[in-house]
């Protein structure tokens, strides 16, 4: 089912796009019963269908979209901003040799992305540990999954 | 380009106000650079690092200090960078993300920069199940591109993550790993983009047996002008004999060698494959110089280390510049880099 999904990669995003709408259209009313109340609700589905599609590793700050909708922390060394220098001449990966490599996966679909393809490129801060395991469109919502630490400066403020 | 004329005379001024390496001061003087991986003693003595630094020095720029590569265990990274610089040789100090989370990386690029290290090498690193301890916990807390940013910040804005201030930032010269041998190729100078964008300044690449895919990816750089914002080290290194580079392309990852190298070695008569491994080792350094925007070459040589002078002198890459001239290795924690406000 997964190869299903990942061989129609702009199906996926486009479905995240709708979900996405939802979820900050439904935003007021979740935030009336309560983040945490619901959250309790949505974690065992959100888990078993994000589990079930993309083979998602709970870490709560769920950047899927930009990265060719192929789960990061699927790869090995967590790797989120792009392949290691280990992927084998088939593609496959280093440490395990039966699984393609997430960011050939990731590479190949964003092509075919038209709507979150090019985000790619973008620089993906280090992951808060914290947030494993809790519900990524929860966070989402609340926004702390786009926390990143204090001392850590988005990109474009560098230059 | 060559060793004896640099394309720029003085350009010292250029400079960044942060003191510089050697290895920085021969790469923005415009000659060709080269640096070389030291083979990290299984050891607690410090004359076993000096040995091998002894022989690398003055045909080299700066020495490689791996981080566990191929997660076998060796003399720490660290450590090594700090005997070195304690005798005066140019370090790069290699980071791998495996073994460390952030607040153990940040610590120790601290006391390296306090050691007098000014080359950082930022890496993911082999996978724990590459090396000899295979049950180990792996840590990838940060990945390259993370760790290389993060020690960016620590530069240029004088913090910790944290945001906690550091009272005198390190004065990094801040490096990555790139591979232009293993798919996806395509995305490969455009990931190299994103490590500069980080904060890189000069690339090693992994070994290269493949010019025709090195040549390709190159075009690729400098279409995106990649070139001119970070000085790119190409790998190169000697294979012993055809079982040797038939071990490295099944069993170390990352390492590609085409049919036609190990073919030419098998081809060689016996007891003469070392010779034809090195032939081709120079043969590759001498192509190399020839492609536009590569900027230098990165000598690795497992357990060979003897030949690394050999092949850097009959590569015509001798002498080398700004031979340790002065300890300029021991000043830099007495010169803070100015805190960049932003």
């Amino acid at each position: 089912m997964q190869g299903y999904f990942h061989s129609h990669p702009h199906l996926l995003e486009k479905a995240y796009q709708l979900a996405e709408r939802a979820a900050w259209a439904l935003n007021p009313m979740v935030k009336k019963i309560g983040y945490a109340r619901v959250e309790r609700v949505i974690k065992g589905p959100e888990d078993v269908v994000k589990g079930w599609v993309f083979g998602c590793h709970r870490c709560g700050q769920c950047v899927l979209h930009s990265t060719g909708m192929s789960c990061p922390m699927g790869c090995p060394k967590n790797l989120r901003n792009g392949p290691c220098g280990g992927v084998r001449p088939n593609g496959h990966c280093e440490v395990k040799p039966e699984m393609r490599c997430v960011w050939v996966v990731a590479y190949e679909s964003s092509l075919q992305m038209p709507i979150y393809g090019h985000e790619l490129i973008e620089i993906q801060p280090p992951v808060d540990r914290r947030l494993e395991d809790t519900s990524a469109w929860i966070n989402m919502l609340t926004g702390v999954d786009k926390q990143t630490p204090p001392g850590w400066i988005p990109l474009e403020a560098v230059k | 380009m060559s060793v004896d004329a640099p394309s720029q005379s003085d350009n010292h001024n250029e400079l960044p106000t942060r003191t510089s390496g050697r290895l920085e001061r021969v790469l923005r003087s415009g000659r060709f650079a080269v640096t070389a991986e030291l083979n990290p003693p299984d050891s607690a003595d410090p004359q076993d690092v000096y040995d091998a630094a002894v022989v690398l020095s003055s045909v080299c720029d700066a020495i490689n200090a791996t981080d566990a590569s191929g997660a076998n265990c060796h003399m720490s990274s660290v450590a090594i960078c700090a005997l070195l610089t304690r005798a005066g040789y140019e370090p790069v100090f290699q980071v791998s993300c495996r073994d460390r989370n952030r607040i153990a990386i940040q610590g120790d690029l601290l006391g390296a920069a306090a050691m007098g290290v000014h080359n950082v090498l930022c890496l993911t690193g082999d996978d724990v199940t590459a090396g000899d301890q295979p049950q180990a916990k792996r840590v990838f807390d940060l990945d390259s591109t993370q760790l290389l940013h993060t020690a960016r910040i620590m530069r240029d804005s004088g913090v910790f993550l944290s945001g906690r201030k550091l009272t005198v930032p390190p004065p990094f010269f801040l490096g990555a790993a790139a591979n232009p041998f293993v798919p996806p190729f395509d995305w490969r100078p455009v990931h190299l983009g994103k490590k500069i964008a980080a904060g890189a300044e000069f690339i090693q690449t992994q070994y290269c047996f493949d010019l025709p895919r090195l040549r390709t990816f190159m075009q690729s750089v400098r279409d995106q002008g990649l070139h001119e914002q970070a000085f790119i080290l190409v790998g190169v290194g000697p294979l012993r004999s055809a079982g040797a580079a038939e071990f490295m392309r099944t069993k170390v990852p990352g390492v590609w060698i085409p049919d036609e190298v190990v073919d030419r070695l098998k081809g060689a008569p016996k007891g003469k494959q070392r010779a034809e491994g090195k032939r081709i080792c120079i043969e590759i350094i001498q192509q190399v110089r020839e492609i536009a925007g590569v900027a230098g070459i990165h000598v690795m040589a497992y357990r060979q280390e003897e030949l690394v002078a050999e092949i850097i002198e009959e590569s015509g890459l001798l002498p080398r510049p700004f031979r340790a001239d002065v300890p300029h290795a021991t000043r830099a924690r007495h010169i803070p880099r100015p805190h960049h406000t932003r």
